[in-house]
């Protein structure tokens, strides 16, 4: 179904540089009704980097995030992820945008984190990891267990299986939700303000567990206002801004040093 | 003012001293002895007038086609239910559907089963025959006679049956509603798909409210079977309308159809509450006490020989 495209290469510094591209934005626009929220995004991912995006609220990083996986579809350009399109069949010129189940089907291997958890609340930790691997990979439930249970013991909480989400800490339950995407074995995770709903004596170990993570080369894009760890954690740090990506580059030069005005004063505000 | 309060009584120093009186409410001892005294009369009335009939009463409260009667009094709820809630859940999505026309389907069928009475229903359906003699359900050959299949029990699962589906749509609409948006695109995000969404995510946790109003349901359900004695189904209303209309004992035998309605009802209830419980997993960090289990704590904290409550009555901290 879905048109595999090479991405077009010399288009990118990494791309020349020969590495594989896992996600790339090329002119992306979204817009709701009236308000652009993203006005034209050019931008690459090569495989292994961490990327945090940082921003004023509202200047569009969420939703970047999320068409990249196509929880959100886009009005005009174009987005691969690891040189497919997501959500769209390309034909000529148009993009057609696929069936929701056919989407669905094609971002098996994008994990996604969100702000408020969203771990399944009727079901134990151990089945909120096993289910999607279980439904949609269709794969054998005593491989998915000990792939589950392996994972929990990853991000700390091998005695939690069998609790509900509702019995665990924000920063457990987060850590649940990191390892049921991971169960999925995605070759790229997003991460939607991972942190921004925990008490802040809980955001540490969550943030561990992503910096584990980024050390066993997970493709990482992570929005985020936790400027330490993406000083310290990320490859790369996007600033956006008004739908634009405002200025990027390494991360401790862009945090210690930014060039754009807009990015001083919005990094002058939260550090 | 603290500080003249220890300076009026400088000798109690220990607040072990001290000892806590509970507040008293006269009034709630006059309203009890109110209404146990309201209810005394009532009770003594309802057993002394000779017109009621008690030994009639039990005469008949085990009569053969009083049970039978029961016995399709309860299957018809099971099956109208059953029925309803199917059809609720297949209207409630069709309503929650992104075609227009589907949307509007589902809303059309509710506004008209919800807006015509029920009894209006259960005519129409036994007199079929009337407006369709025969019935070929559009297919060639088919040929049957209306009057042999629309039976009296089948006109009233059908107009019991397709008159619930209204109600239960909505019941299941507002359950699924009730789901957090976050866990459809939390789903979605791991790739399971529409259905497996539905079924294996929503709905799950949407019978967290929609199985309380269910069980209202159940329960007005087994009571509006009654109406189908009017298409001479022979359930327990009917079957009582048998008997006093040879023996005359009217009020002695709508007794006994009150008095089974109620204990079934009773039974329903116990069965709904244990059904809540199940359903309320996840919900709450721990499942809320059965009252059994409320019921022994009570007896537990208040036992006179309780020597945990004796500790704390002494005064330690």
């Amino acid at each position: 179904m879905t048109e595999t495209m090479t991405s077009p290469s010399g288009t990118g510094p990494a791309a020349a540089a020969g590495t594989r591209i896992m996600v790339k934005a090329d002119s992306v626009h979204k817009s709701y009704g009236q308000l652009d929220v993203l006005k034209g995004i050019d931008l690459e991912i090569a495989a292994g980097e961490v990327v945090c995006l940082i921003g004023p609220s509202g200047s569009g990083k969420s939703t970047l995030l999320r068409c990249i996986n196509h929880l959100e579809g886009i009005n005009g350009g174009r987005m691969w992820v690891d040189g497919k399109v997501v959500g769209y069949d390309i034909k000529g010129t148009k993009l057609h945008e696929q069936k929701h189940n056919d989407v669905c089907r094609n971002r098996t291997d994008i994990g996604m984190v969100f702000q408020h958890f969203n771990l399944f609340p009727h079901m134990t930790v151990l089945e909120n990891l096993v289910e999607a691997p279980r439904l949609v990979l269709r794969q054998k439930k005593s491989q998915v267990t000990a792939r589950a249970l392996r994972l929990l013991e990853r991000v700390g909480l091998a005695d939690k299986a069998g609790s509900y989400p509702r019995q665990l800490s924000g920063g457990q339950q987060q850590r649940v939700a990191i390892a049921r995407a991971l169960c999925m074995e995605p070759k790229l995770m997003l991460f939607d303000e991972p942190t921004s709903a925990l008490d802040p004596e809980l955001v540490g170990e969550v943030l561990k567990v992503m910096k584990d993570l980024a050390q066993s080369g997970m493709t990482m894009v992570v929005v985020t206002h936790e400027m330490n760890f993406a000083r310290d954690v990320a490859d790369r740090v996007v600033f956006m801004a008004d739908g634009n990506i405002v200025e990027q580059g390494p991360a401790a030069q862009l945090i210690t040093n930014p060039q754009n005005e807009r990015t001083r004063s919005f990094l002058a505000s939260v550090l | 003012m603290s500080a003249t309060a220890v300076k009026v009584e400088p000798q109690r120093t220990s607040p072990d001293q001290y000892t806590t009186v509970k507040a008293r409410y006269p009034g709630r001892w006059v309203s009890a002895v109110v209404i146990l005294g309201v209810g005394g009369l009532a009770l003594q009335s309802v057993f002394t007038n000779p017109r009621f009939g008690w030994e009639t009463v039990g005469k008949y409260i085990r009569d053969v086609s009083i049970v039978n009667g029961i016995g399709i009094t309860l299957m018809l709820t099971a099956v109208c239910m059953v029925i309803g809630v199917v059809l609720g859940v297949v209207l409630a999505v069709m309503r929650l559907s992104l075609n227009p026309v589907v949307r509007t389907a589902a809303f059309g069928y509710v506004n008209f089963f919800r807006g015509t009475p029920v009894l209006v229903q259960l005519l129409f359906w036994y007199n079929l025959a009337a407006l369709y003699p025969t019935i070929s359900f559009g297919i060639p050959g088919v040929n049957l006679d209306a009057n042999q299949i629309i039976t009296p029990m089948f006109a009233a699962i059908l107009g019991l049956g397709l008159n619930q589906g209204a109600y239960m749509s909505e019941i299941v609409r507002a359950g699924i509603l009730s789901v957090d948006h976050g866990q459809a695109e939390a789903a979605g995000a791991l790739g399971i798909n529409r259905f497996h969404t539905m079924r294996r995510i929503i709905l799950p946790q949407a019978m967290k409210v929609i199985i309380p109003p269910t069980g209202n349901e159940t329960i007005g359900m087994l009571k509006t079977t009654a109406l189908v004695s009017v298409i001479s189904v022979p359930e327990l209303l009917y079957s009582s309308q048998i008997i006093y209309a040879r023996t005359f004992e009217t009020v002695p035998l709508l007794i006994v159809a009150s008095l089974w309605y109620i204990v079934v009802t009773s039974v329903l209830s116990v069965g709904q509450y244990y059904l809540e419980r199940r359903y309320a997993k996840g919900g709450q960090r721990s499942l809320p006490m059965t009252p059994w289990q409320k019921l022994a704590l009570f007896f537990n904290t208040h036992a006179p020989l309780n020597t945990d409550r004796l500790a704390r009555k002494g005064g330690t901290r």
